[in-house]
């Protein structure tokens, strides 16, 4: 799988500048890259649902991003004082979590070979349980119903906080 | 192996970008950039060699051998919504701080406080 290995370097890349880029314009764009290399990532990894939905996200996300950065965009952020103290800093917990994280990784089900204990379940009663032929469909509405409710309840909550916080009239001055 | 090693690199920089950087912007894509990491993680799990998309054809038999894993896939699928919505949330509310102070830097923010 060496395409995977490409397109996450790319990812990895993008996001180093995304995060280090001085104008925050150039910082959105570069997470466009990001995310639409997930896209190319989940059509690799065989999820066609996965990334239709990924694409039309990081779509509206780059377009809230611009939006909130294309008027107010000022190059005023104050600078950190980048030091051998700060990058030692920097260096020493990034590595001490790499490190931790690989130890923790070695108890994985090793790449390519996933324990399927719930899924054969699913998979196997899909068609008869649900008639739906789609098996990602049939667990988002059949068999987890109630977690696509929780979805579109934080979604609507998450709208309305959005709303109440930009909203014009009845805002005390 | 070195997929998910990778792939929590991508984790690690997007908390480098949420603790040490000073724009809210920068914070915002920090977080981003952590919950693209951690859904690509979860689906890598699923992931089976030479295994099918699941979706079932006409003919094709459901043995759960033949397809990856679907059950990570339909839980990342609400993961990305409720993301969207989140990220909502938070430009809404660094737009709001913005038109109170006129900055975007969080020690300026501090500052200007009171």
């Amino acid at each position: 799988m060496i395409e995977l290995h490409i397109i996450l370097l790319f990812m990895i890349v993008a996001a180093f500048l995304a995060i280090e880029m001085r104008g925050l314009l150039s910082s959105v764009i570069a997470l466009g890259a990001v995310g639409m290399g997930l896209v190319l990532q989940f059509l690799l990894l065989r999820a066609p649902d996965l990334a239709i939905v990924q694409l039309v996200v990081e779509i509206l996300i780059l377009i809230i991003l611009i939006r909130a950065t294309v008027k107010l965009d000022r190059p005023s952020e104050s600078r950190l004082r980048e030091n051998w103290a700060y990058l030692f800093c920097v260096l020493l917990f990034g590595g001490v979590f790499l490190f931790f994280g690989y130890r923790a990784l070695t108890g994985l089900p090793v790449f390519g070979d996933p324990a399927m204990r719930v899924s054969s379940y699913y998979i196997e009663n899909a068609l008869e349980g649900t008639g739906a032929a789609n098996i990602v469909s049939a667990i988002l509405l059949d068999f987890r119903a109630y977690d696509t409710l929780g979805e579109v309840t934080i979604l609507f909550t998450s709208i309305v906080g959005a709303i109440a916080v930009l909203r014009k009239i009845g805002r005390k001055k | 192996m070195s997929l998910y090693f990778m792939a929590l690199v991508l984790f690690c920089i997007g908390v480098y970008g949420l603790v040490v950087k000073k724009n809210l912007i920068k914070k915002i894509i920090g977080l981003v950039i952590i919950e693209n990491a951690v859904n690509l993680f979860l689906i890598l799990t699923g992931f089976r060699t030479g295994g099918e998309a699941p979706i079932l054809e006409r003919g094709m038999e459901a043995v759960p051998e033949h397809f990856v894993d679907p059950l990570p896939q339909a839980m990342i699928l609400t993961s990305i919504v409720i993301g969207l919505g989140v990220i909502a949330l938070l430009v809404a509310i660094s737009v709001r701080i913005y038109e109170k102070y006129g900055t975007f830097d969080v020690t300026k923010i501090t500052e200007l406080k009171g």
